[in-house]
């Protein structure tokens, strides 16, 4: 148990952030004792899903290995890091076994690997969708309406696995879905010594998570003044430095593109939250309508004053069920009265498609340049010469999208003219893998630990 | 005197999703900018000014301390990042939005509610 705070960094916001950069804010940052790496969204559980379908020694996010492997030099020059990852997805065993394999016989020192499971309630959910906790939060519908299609079903386990695998000598953690924020709580219960009944530390720790888990955004990235900050060419990624009563000090490396400041701060405060006074985590309910923002140095604000109250009783899930198939299609219209052009192009097209005998369930024509993307909300009183077309469609059946996906770029040819930008191929066929978000009773989870030498 | 400036000249925002739903939060510059917001911006007149996107409620919550409100506003992603075929299926550009806004207030109290200037 120590007093110094602890200096946790996030390294990737999500799956597709910036591949370089966990190595990067390590090298930066020599004094870092944790690195928090997300990679986790709807969308990435169920495309790991289809892969360990096809392969069951895949299904986790691989990237995380190359990041591992650039890691080694590091380490070999005794960096004390420490990892916390969800890389693990729906396979995290397999992932700790690769990292193992990557690390095999390089490091001088002893090495573990630690392996959280357990949110994986797939069968679960297979075996009795009639539960009611499993009913969609958002629509109040059934399970039973999507079980045969489920694809994907995780709980978001706490801090709890993380803690354990650390108080164990992990020097890795690798997790399958865990609350984002409970990345970053893991390191600190190991590290203080607190209790998982020490709510008000825990609330801190959770905001100090909340702030980091998304990567750049805490540190001007997507900020409303975003054109007035310094970017540099490398925005800097962000850490917290979380003191044993559960403040933080958030900030940034020294010689780096971006900005810590109250803005950048409270703008991630509210990003993707509901009820300020009741922020749900499997770790502790969070109040943010006590905390205290303050600019304390150059990149460098005090966020103290999280209130905590106990969890739910239940594990928020994330699952996913097959919903048909989409396309999106684009062309670019350059002209007089481009956006009218446009749609008539687009409603020609539906029309097509429907006399053919292919009508698309639900369909949507965009003209971005045009206040599409919040159309009706914002809307300008001149005409536009030039617009992107976006077509979307969505239908249960494949060939009824194919037929629109070889139909599309004949605009070219017989649109209007100023008709341009179609050189990127047909549009790809995706299939919809739709968000049933639900939750389920802790008593059903049992998260658990493994330890893998690395020798 | 009543003045009719856009929202950005006195607040700043982040939004994002909640599966079909999204939130937009909104950070008043200044003390006297969120004691105007907190009773000129209203869930309804969000509600109404986004209904063209088809929220199906908006619950505003305060957070006095941090000078922001927070909008929920239910189902208007239409679906969300999985099944919405919009562009901004998970409501990224609707803090840029609402701070394109029109507000009326006295021209003394838009002085009071600008970005201060940075000592």
């Amino acid at each position: 148990m120590t007093t110094n705070p602890l200096r946790i960094g996030n390294g990737q916001g999500f799956w597709g952030d910036s591949a370089s950069a966990p190595l990067t804010l390590a090298s930066q940052e020599p004094y870092l004792d944790y690195l928090t790496l997300d990679y986790l969204a709807e969308a990435s559980m169920s495309i790991m899903a289809i892969q360990k379908e096809k392969d069951p020694n895949v299904g986790y996010a691989r990237d995380f290995i190359q990041m591992v492997k650039a890691m080694i030099p590091l380490w070999q020059k005794g960096s004390p890091l420490k990892i916390v990852t969800n890389a693990g997805g729906l396979n995290p065993i397999k992932c700790a076994e690769e990292c193992r394999n990557v690390l095999q016989g390089e490091l001088k020192r002893p090495f573990r690997i630690g392996v959280v499971v357990g949110d994986d309630i797939f069968p679960l959910c297979r075996e009795n969708p009639e539960n009611p906790l499993f009913d969609n939060l958002e629509m109040a519908d059934s399970m039973i309406h999507v079980h045969d299609r489920l694809v994907t079903a995780n709980a978001y386990l706490g801090a709890d696995g993380i803690a354990d695998a650390l108080k164990q000598g992990a020097d890795i953690v690798i997790t399958g879905r865990v609350a984002d924020p409970s990345l970053t709580v893991g390191p600190c219960i190991a590290h203080f010594g607190w209790a998982l009944t020490d709510y008000e530390k825990l609330a801190g720790a959770t905001i100090a998570g909340h702030l980091i888990e998304c990567g750049t955004q805490v540190t001007g990235g997507i900020s409303t003044h975003w054109l007035k900050i310094p970017m540099g060419d490398s925005i800097g990624f962000p850490i917290a430095e979380v003191s044993a009563d559960g403040s933080c000090i958030v900030t940034k490396p020294e010689k780096t593109g971006g900005e810590v400041s109250t803005q950048t701060v409270k703008e991630q405060l509210l990003y993707e939250i509901g009820d300020p006074d009741r922020y749900l985590s499997p770790d502790v309910t969070v109040s943010f309508l006590s905390l205290e923002v303050e600019e304390i140095g150059r990149n460098r604000v005090r966020i103290t004053g999280a209130k905590g109250k106990p969890p739910p009783l239940t594990y928020k899930v994330s699952s996913t069920y097959r919903d048909g198939y989409r396309v999106e299609a684009m062309l670019t219209i350059f002209g007089q009265e481009a956006p009218l052009k446009a749609r008539r192009a687009a409603e020609m097209l539906l029309n097509r498609c429907r006399a053919a005998g292919y009508p698309p369930q639900r369909s949507s024509i965009e003209c971005l340049g045009d206040g599409a993307v919040v159309p009706g909300v914002i809307t300008s009183k001149e005409s536009v010469k030039e617009c992107v077309l976006r077509m979307g469609l969505a239908d249960r059946k494949q060939e009824t999208l194919e037929f629109f996906a070889k139909e599309v770029y004949s605009l070219v040819t017989s649109g209007p003219q100023g008709t341009t930008g179609y050189m990127t191929g047909r549009p790809h066929i995706r299939e919809v893998f739709a968000y049933w978000p639900c939750l389920v009773e802790r008593n059903l989870v049992q998260p658990t630990i493994q330890i893998l030498e690395v020798l | 005197m009543i003045v009719s400036v856009p929202l950005r000249e006195i607040a700043y925002a982040r939004s994002g999703d909640k599966g079909s739903s999204a939130n937009v939060g909104v950070i008043a510059y200044t003390k006297e900018g969120y004691s105007f917001l907190v009773s000129y911006l209203s869930s309804e007149r969000v509600h109404h000014y986004f209904s063209p996107l088809g929220p199906t409620s908006t619950i505003r919550y305060e957070l006095p301390n941090l000078w922001a409100l927070n909008f929920v506003l239910r189902d208007i992603l239409a679906g969300g990042a999985s099944r919405s075929l919009r562009i901004d299926a998970q409501g990224k550009a609707l803090g840029q939005a609402i701070l394109e806004m029109e507000i009326e207030l006295s021209d003394d109290l838009l002085k009071a509610s600008v970005v201060p200037v940075k000592k």
